[in-house]
């Protein structure tokens, strides 16, 4: 079990560190959009390069943030049944979600996928507008965000066993929150806190 | 077998909404659910083999959306605005405005509401700015429990009504339609919504007297030396401005056809939003010489709202100035937002590293989640789709009585509920592209239809047992009952059922805004022909929303030949 926790801990900081490098790719996404629509008014000039890079930063950042958004837990949830579960019984519920549906899930897709990268690089396939860009380092994001997704599955799922077997305290208490909306983790935790008291 | 085969489509949906009651993630419940039901559909031989072969294509095309690039843009907006103080500003200057009204505080809450809600989409941050700044000082003064905490938190939630919106983002790429003309098709309902809070407060202000008190004047703090308030100083500033704002849109088309050699009218949201900023740039450039040269001739109040409001101001023109005018695409606009916002917590000195990093880490999982609920209902609309599940949902609604009408009361109903449980980026996804083709053949126009659902899934926020508004200021709202530190008075902590009881005026008030767009849809439609004719040209974009991966779509390579066309065009 030891053994397994501490691959469980390689994945969480492999996608922590992702998760903490990708998120100025939307700064930068950000700077390049405005940018190209400035530039467009007042120069009259464009380029689809810098119109389809948008795209490609936009998809390295939800591909590649899969995993991460998992360890953090901020994949909504719909939780008003699971909410008056038992701990144990969310857990299990959780572990067989993982190995029935999540993990064959990923490997179908990335299964799926991989042709498309394949395809693109031996024929070297372009973007059909002017000054485009080449294909399959976008293409190849699938898969590699789709593996990242699989590994946090598998880093999850020994997390939970963990805690099942009485090795672990509570996966997965780093500012969890089910409900997006962009408030802070913080907020979103009062929040939740509040909605329990509610209850 | 034969059983299972004739009733693919509810046990498909059984197996979702189970699923999805398990508490496992709705991205991977989605996805899940439409995979082994294909695999069991293939199984049975209903489906043939090579069913998700083009899934991967589909997945890049969500990928390429334009439309959807615009999420993180406005999330990141939100957040930024948050740590750069304008709602507080805002909140403090207005309400020393309006509060020595009667129920001019929550008059200001409301303007307040709407302003913030017309600069980013974000209801959790509305909320507890207001929750935080405006609650305590309803509370000193005594105002009534419910109508405080009401017009908090249905102020907070018109972010999603006004553009620019998230849902409305969301809306636009399910339908099918441009993000623009959903932004001009809302833009009145959303107004015409502010309009009946702030008449349901003047007469609660009339009826009910004690229940909105004003502000005593000892909590009033712009005063002038002489004792006076400064409103009337105010008024004037107000008045000459309107006057140079009327005055140019006089001369505007003259004026700016003159200049650009165009010899016909400049359209009329053109001459609209020009006007308004000339009206703002009047009040900046006269309060700045008041300041500068030490006049004295505008009172401290006038002073102080000149310059709050301008940030705002600043960022509404950003992001839905350039979008109206066709300057920049509804994405560009979001960009453009992020970074006056960025440019605003800077200048403020609120921005640290820590801050931003904050900020884009929320960025980062809000889009990774809603992104991954989408390509999960991309698969399993696949199964959806095979099992013929359009004729399904299609027959459902055959047997309604009432035909457009009945159509859309079961719709509002039902979305109404859905919202109490689940929130609007599910019900978006889910439940909004299972009634598109419905509403198709019916002939009801999308973006009408769009607007009405953004409208109702306002409610969603507010009503309980999961309304995130009411959670939101239940975190900040007091728990306990506290001894106010100016008046020295106990205040009695807020309940929970004061703040459920506060939200059903305003729960209504959205409901009956939904029912005045279905009984008018030119509220809706007569805005759209005005709207943003510039943006399709102008730029490399053509109309977003027109999703040129979609399988079987005739317009989908016409679109692609001119969308190559003015590429080499542009590149010339």
């Amino acid at each position: 079990m030891q053994r397994l926790l501490y691959v469980s801990r390689l994945i969480d900081r492999l996608n922590q560190r992702i998760g903490s490098s990708i998120l100025w790719l939307i700064l930068i996404t950000v700077l390049i959009s405005g940018g190209n629509a400035l530039v467009r008014k007042v120069f009259q000039i464009s380029s689809n390069a810098l119109l389809e890079v948008q795209w490609y930063l936009f998809s390295a950042v939800f591909l590649l943030g899969a995993g991460y958004t998992l360890l953090k837990n901020a994949h909504v949830r719909i939780d008003f049944v699971a909410s008056h579960l038992s701990r144990r019984t969310v857990h299990g519920i959780e572990i067989v979600g993982i190995v029935v549906f999540l993990l064959p899930l990923c490997f179908m897709l990335i299964d799926l996928s991989w042709p498309l990268v394949l395809n693109a690089w031996v024929s070297g396939e372009m973007s059909q507008n002017a000054g485009g860009l080449i294909r399959w380092p976008v293409y190849l994001l699938l898969p590699v965000g789709l593996a990242l997704l699989f590994l946090q599955g598998v880093s999850e799922l020994i997390k939970r066993v963990a805690y099942l077997r009485g090795v672990l305290i509570e996966p997965n208490d780093d500012g969890g929150n089910s409900e997006g909306n962009a408030a802070e983790s913080e907020i979103n935790a009062h929040a939740l806190t509040a909605s329990k008291e509610i209850r | 077998m034969i059983m299972l085969a004739h009733n693919f489509v509810p046990l498909l949906f059984a197996g979702l909404l189970a699923f999805l009651l398990t508490g496992f993630p709705v991205a991977f419940a989605l996805a899940a659910t439409g995979l082994s039901f294909g695999l069991l559909g293939i199984e049975l031989g209903l489906f043939p083999p090579v069913l998700f072969q083009a899934l991967p294509l589909r997945v890049v095309g969500i990928m390429q959306n334009d439309t959807l690039l615009a999420i993180p843009f406005f999330t990141l907006m939100g957040g930024l605005l948050q740590k750069s103080g304008m709602a507080e500003d805002l909140l403090e200057t207005v309400g020393q405005v309006f509060g020595p009204l009667r129920g001019g505080l929550a008059l200001a809450v409301i303007f307040v509401g709407a302003l913030l809600a017309a600069t980013t989409g974000v209801v959790a941050a509305a909320v507890i700015s207001m929750g935080l700044i405006s609650l305590p000082i309803m509370l000193r003064y005594g105002y009534h429990r419910t109508i405080a905490t009401g017009v908090i938190t249905a102020s907070g939630t018109l972010a999603q009504a006004i553009p620019p919106s998230l849902v409305l983002i969301v809306m636009a790429d399910q339908l099918g339609r441009p993000v623009g003309d959903m932004y001009a098709g809302a833009m009145l309902p959303g107004l015409l919504l502010v309009g009946l809070y702030a008449i349901f407060i003047i007469v609660v202000a009339i009826m009910k007297p004690a229940w909105v008190p004003a502000l005593p004047i000892e909590a009033r703090i712009y005063r002038e030396a002489n004792g006076a308030s400064g409103h009337v100083s105010l008024l004037v500033l107000l008045v000459i401005a309107a006057a140079a704002g009327v005055g140019w849109s006089q001369v505007h088309s003259d004026l700016v056809g003159h200049w650009l050699d165009r010899s016909d009218a400049a359209p009329g949201d053109e001459i609209v939003i020009f006007s308004l900023a000339i009206a703002a740039l009047t009040a900046l450039g006269l309060a700045l010489l008041n300041r500068g040269l030490g006049l004295k001739f505008f009172s401290r109040l006038t002073e102080r709202v000149t310059f709050v409001l301008i940030p705002p101001l600043v960022l509404i023109f950003l992001v839905l100035g350039t979008i109206f005018l066709g300057i920049a695409t509804p994405t560009e606009g979001g960009a453009l937002g992020a970074l006056g916002a960025l440019c605003m917590a800077l200048a403020k000195h609120r921005l640290t590293k820590k801050l931003l990093v904050e900020a884009l880490d929320n960025t980062t999982r809000l889009t990774a989640f809603v992104m991954f609920i989408l390509i999960g209902s991309t698969v399993f609309s696949f199964t959806f789709n095979a099992a013929d599940g359009q004729a399904w949902i299609g027959h459902l609604f055959d047997k309604l009585p009432g035909g457009t009408m009945g159509f859309l009361l079961v719709v509002n109903a039902l979305v109404f509920v859905l919202g109490m449980f689940i929130d609007f980026f599910e019900i978006a996804f889910i439940v909004v592209p299972l009634l598109v083709p419905v509403a198709n053949a019916l002939g009801i126009d999308l973006v009408w239809f769009g607007v009405i659902l953004a409208m109702n899934l306002q409610t969603s926020f507010l009503t309980p047992p999961f309304g995130f508004a009411l959670f939101y200021l239940r975190s900040v709202a007091p728990n306990n009952d506290t001894t106010d530190r100016i008046t020295g008075a106990r205040i009695p902590a807020v309940t929970t059922a004061q703040i459920y009881k506060g939200s059903i005026a305003f729960i209504l008030l959205q409901l009956l805004m939904v029912a005045a767009i279905i009984r008018w849809p030119g509220l809706v439609l007569d805005q759209i022909d005005a709207a943003p004719a510039a943006l399709s040209g102008q730029s490399l974009h053509l109309p977003d929303a027109v999703d040129i991966n979609g399988e079987d779509d005739p317009m989908r390579d016409l679109l692609e030949v001119i969308r190559r066309e003015q590429a080499a065009t542009h590149l010339r």
